[in-house]
């Protein structure tokens, strides 16, 4: 999937990986995507809630290797 | 309140008419109703209101990281640090300690070592523990490593992550009196130093409220 940035979020736990998103997300325009790759397993479900919470929707959510790659729309 | 027939008086003198208006307005209102307070439920932000009362590195998290998180999802957020909550807003958080003295829940794991050492918990009774001396501080220290390790933010970023989303840092003036500490040991970016009164309206419009 394209992709206008990438956050690393690998080896943060909550609730890091969700306050950087939120940072980046700032930074995009609307309609960008934000590819965030993280490690905490809480990830999965955090990711969901926010972008629920948020309106930004989440377009993908996989996991490769207890790895986890997330695709967000800024709304 | 005047009814239709006193403020229309040509139009409304017939009761029928009267009582048909109101039947529609009232079916228009139950219909109305529900749409326009689902309008209203989706429209506000959520907002919650925290009380932190507790000073040691351990309870410092949990305010911060309900706020950031609760910020990151758009939340409005207010914190009103009491008594030793206040040692929250001190300006060097490194200074923070926890005890395991008397603290039951406190897993007292090492967090360096190959996996088998780390697992074993090491259950010191307090008569033993109030003797060793530095043990809080060997204890403190062993707690940071094991945070650090484990990739949950220091507790400095964590303030610094709220002050950035907006996050309202309250402080109690009354307890700043109580224990002589003066305003230019906190953060500056308190917001305000106020007292009870002040704060429990915020309280009471705030979806959740929580005391920490």
């Amino acid at each position: 999937m394209d992709f206008d940035k990438e956050l690393d979020a690998r080896g943060l736990s909550c609730p890091l990986p969700i306050l950087k998103t939120k940072k980046s997300l700032n930074e995009l325009t609307s309609g960008q995507v934000l590819k965030v790759v993280a490690t905490d397993p809480g990830s999965i479900k955090d990711m969901q809630a926010f972008a629920t919470q948020t309106g930004n929707p989440l377009l993908s959510s996989a996991e490769e290797n207890k790895t986890y790659v997330f695709y967000l729309k800024k709304k | 309140m005047a009814t239709l027939t006193e403020k229309m008086p040509l139009v409304a003198t017939d009761a029928a008419l009267d009582r048909a208006i109101s039947e529609r307005i009232d079916r228009l209102l139950d219909q109305r109703l529900e749409a326009k307070l689902a309008e209203l439920k989706a429209a506000r932000t959520p907002s919650m209101t925290i009380i932190a009362t507790k000073g040691t590195l351990d309870w410092g998290y949990p305010p911060f990281i309900l706020a950031s998180t609760a910020s990151a999802l758009g939340w409005d957020v207010s914190i009103f640090f009491t008594f030793y909550g206040l040692e929250l807003l001190k300006k060097d958080l490194r200074k923070l300690k926890v005890s395991p003295l008397g603290n039951p829940a406190m897993p007292m794991k090492m967090p360096m070592g190959p996996a088998w050492f780390r697992s074993i918990q090491w259950n010191i009774p307090n008569a033993v523990q109030s003797l060793i001396p530095a043990y809080e501080a060997f204890a403190t220290k062993m707690m940071k490593k094991t945070i650090k390790k484990s990739g949950v933010a220091d507790l400095a970023e964590l303030r610094g992550l709220c002050i950035e989303a907006g996050v309202n840092l309250i402080a109690c003036q009354m307890t700043v009196d109580l224990f002589g500490y003066k305003r230019e040991q906190f953060i500056p970016e308190v917001k305000d130093y106020v007292g009870a009164a002040t704060f429990l309206p915020m309280a009471k419009d705030a979806d959740v409220s929580l005391f920490i």
